[in-house]
């Protein structure tokens, strides 16, 4: 018995071997012959008489066999009748052959129901996404910032401050002269990845991040790249292989900020769909 | 033989010259064949004399080679007529006449030349710049016949027919190419008449969705197989079921195919193949299942009943058995996949389906009439060379075989990345395309199962492939809903038809 989860992780991550379905069914068809080996020996040990009783234990198993063969041509029998009680009830969800066998969009199908019951368990805990983006101008509630280390106390660089939220900068940019810098967005801070879940699909995929498109707490905020809590990010979704009406594919979706990234070093964020 | 190749020389440079001429044209002339000068046809009229200052630069041309040493080969490897010194402004165009000439031909048909494996589209001279290819050496050019008739690219979507309230399973046009029908997974099979583009007939009779549908080559009747297992044949004309539903299959069916009209016209039987793991043939007039290959241990997934009297099916059991079918006796088991197989493609599927209908429009009266025009289509598609095979599998490979000469397979088709879904051959049989659910679609040679180019334009799995009657285009479908035309044998996406 196996203590520990290697061999369902195993099984997760590489799947089962090609010839799996086959192995499994040749040792089910062995089972037979298995079964009537324990027969014999079990009666061996009951009467002590060997020979008499290995041929009264392969009789054993001949009989059952035959029985099974018997059984087999009635069920193909009721099988293969023209007349039928039950009337086939017709699907939803109408596939061709060759998708038939695959079973895609059945799992999917019954994997959105229980996602949707889990969802609606959860929102209420989460709050996200949010019903409206809700604008707070009270800056001082907000630790935005910090005056920047002792060092800096001095008059003429009091008016710097250092952003100690997460941000986001873009790939083209570049610092300002440091006499002109105002706002300091440390490096250690700076994402460029988020992991955006889908929510019709619950997977959860590791996408680059295009921009911020709108930050809640106002528009400084935004023009800063703060991502905080329920900031509306553009992220590129061209390995979700999507596709518009027109047939042009789709690279850019928003997706909104689940959790606080200050606190916890990477971002959670939820694709609007 | 000779005098053949002379006639060609003069007939060629009469048609050079009237080419637009530039500078290197002037001056190239073919050296006369020596001692056959009295023979040749009336000299061309003379160009105008050069001006002095390209003097210099005709010596210099002198000293490079000015024709080029060919030899055209058909495709099956024979040479046709000697070798020949042409010219470096040959093109394609000059060569298909010169191969119509040889071959005797009454109308000029269009060919397609390839200098190994790759199709010669320029003219011989910047050809050879290209490759800086040995003049010494004699060129071998392939001819390859191309399909009379033009198919033109699909640029819109010409309409959109609105009548199943589900998703449209099967669809496929008649032989003679006038009617279409499609199965759905709302029970029902519908014919559409392509002039109005509207409904002709809602033929309703299945007990669940109507996976497969397949036209009689003769055009005269339809069989639709369900999911609930059973088949019901439909008259075209009316859109009246005939006779009762054919029960036997226990399980839903995946394939259907006819028997090919050259071998017994009118049509009679046809095989169809289920999940339970057998294939059945049936005759329509007795409507009785008459024979059973069973010998497939899982699901089959596909059936095809080849021009020589043979059937072939791929099966989940990762092998293909061929049949034959007076008495249904297994003839050979192909095995070499290492998972399921999931499609067949026949090199002659396009002629065996559409029997004897083509591009002509002409209709038959009588059965014999029409047994004998499929025939002859069939047996010149067929040339000598065996009927090929290919079948594609999960295991991500393809194989061709030749089932009628060994067990062995002739080529494994290797690239793909994922599973292979569906694999079809051109109507003239030279290409060969795959479409697999690692979003790209691969062109191979029909013949040899050399890989040729890759489309990569899908997003998602591609689920299937058809190419236009004339081998030049090929569409394919995709699970991110598009469908893509290319251009076959060339790697440019075409243009893209969304639905």
């Amino acid at each position: 018995m196996p203590q520990g989860d290697y061999i369902a992780l195993h099984k997760k991550r590489h799947g089962r071997r090609l010839d799996y379905e086959e192995r499994k069914r040749k040792r089910q068809a062995r089972e037979v012959h298995r079964r009537s080996r324990d027969a014999r020996q079990v009666m061996t040990r009951a009467f002590d008489l060997w020979q008499l009783l290995g041929a009264k234990g392969k009789r054993f198993a001949k009989k059952r066999y035959a029985e099974k063969a018997q059984m087999k041509k009635t069920l193909k029998m009721h099988d293969e009748s023209t007349s039928r009680q039950k009337a086939d009830d017709v699907e939803e969800g109408a596939i061709p052959p060759y998708l038939l066998d695959r079973d895609q969009t059945l799992r999917a199908k019954v994997l959105s129901n229980t996602l949707r019951q889990k969802r609606i368990e959860k929102a209420c805990r989460w709050g996200v996404p949010l019903p409206k983006v809700i604008f707070n101008t009270n800056w001082s509630g907000l630790w935005l910032n910090k005056k920047c280390s002792k060092f800096y106390e001095l008059a003429r660089e009091k008016w710097k401050r250092m952003v100690t939220k997460a941000t986001f900068i873009g790939p083209g940019f570049t610092r300002k002269p440091l006499k002109y810098e105002r706002f300091i967005r440390p490096t250690g801070l700076r994402f460029t990845k988020a992991h955006v879940t889908h929510p019709e699909l619950k997977c959860t995929f590791n996408l680059d991040i295009i921009s911020v498109k709108k930050n809640p707490n106002g528009e400084m905020y935004t023009s800063l790249g703060v991502l905080t809590k329920g900031t509306i990010i553009e992220v590129n979704v061209s390995e979700l292989g999507l596709v518009t009406p027109a047939g042009k594919v789709v690279w850019g979706k928003y997706a909104q900020v689940t959790n606080n990234p200050e606190n916890e070093g990477y971002i959670n964020a939820l694709l609007l769909v | 033989m000779e005098d053949r190749t002379e006639d060609l020389l003069g007939f060629l440079l009469q048609v050079s010259s009237v080419e637009p001429t530039h500078i290197s044209s002037l001056k190239v002339h073919p050296p006369p064949p020596p001692s056959r000068e009295h023979r040749c046809h009336p000299p061309p009229p003379s160009p105008p004399p050069p001006p002095p200052m390209e003097k210099r630069d005709e010596q210099q041309l002198a000293g490079s080679s000015s024709s080029v040493m060919c030899q055209l080969v058909s495709p099956e490897g024979d040479h046709l007529g000697a070798a020949l010194y042409l010219p470096q402004n040959v093109g394609p165009p000059q060569l298909q006449e010169i191969v119509n000439h040889l071959l005797h031909n009454e109308d000029k048909l269009p060919y397609a030349f390839y200098i190994g494996d790759e199709e010669l589209s320029v003219q011989l001279g910047a050809y050879m710049q290209q490759k800086n290819a040995n003049v010494e050496v004699t060129l071998r050019i392939v001819y390859q016949p191309q399909a009379v008739f033009r198919i033109r690219p699909v640029n819109r979507c010409s309409a959109t027919i609105a009548g199943h309230t589900e998703a449209v399973l099967s669809v496929s046009f008649s032989p003679d190419g006038r009617c279409l029908a499609s199965g759905s997974g709302d029970t029902t099979v519908r014919f559409w008449d392509l002039n109005t583009q509207t409904p002709l007939f809602t033929c309703k009779g299945h007990k669940n969705w109507v996976l497969c549908i397949a036209w009689s080559p003769d055009g005269n009747h339809l069989v639709s197989g369900s999911k609930s297992g059973e088949l019901i044949l439909w008259d075209p004309k009316t859109g009246k079921q005939l006779g009762t539903p054919l029960t036997g299959h226990r399980k839903w069916i995946t394939s259907v195919s006819w028997e090919p009209v050259h071998l017994q016209a009118p049509c009679r039987r046809f095989v169809s193949a289920s999940k339970d793991g057998d294939a059945r043939i049936w005759d329509i007039t007795t409507r009785k299942c008459v024979i059973a290959l069973t010998g497939h241990t899982n699901s089959v997934t596909c059936v095809k009943w080849g021009g020589d009297g043979l059937i072939y099916t791929g099966s989940e059991d990762c092998s293909i058995k061929v049949w034959e079918t007076s008495q249904g006796k297994l003839v050979k088991t192909l095995q070499g996949h290492g998972h399921w197989v999931n499609s067949l493609a026949l090199s002659t599927e396009y002629v065996l389906r559409t029997g004897a209908y083509d591009h002509t429009g002409k209709t038959y009266s009588t059965a014999d009439e029409m047994k004998e025009a499929a025939l002859a289509r069939y047996k010149k598609m067929r040339g000598n060379a065996p009927e090929r095979l290919v079948s594609g599998s999960d295991d991500f490979t393809m194989f061709l075989w030749e089932p009628t000469i060994s067990k062995q397979p002739k080529a494994r088709m290797t690239g793909h990345q994922k599973l292979v879904n569906h694999v079809y051959f051109s109507p003239d049989g030279q290409w060969l395309a795959s479409a697999s659910f690692d979003k790209s679609v691969k062109l191979w040679n029909g013949i040899t199962g050399k890989f040729v180019a890759a489309f990569r334009g899908h997003v998602a799995d591609v689920y299937q492939i058809s190419w236009s009657a004339d081998s030049r285009l090929l569409l394919s479908g995709s699970k991110d809903s598009t469908l893509k035309v290319a251009s076959g044998g060339k790697d440019r996406v075409l243009k893209l038809w969304m639905n």
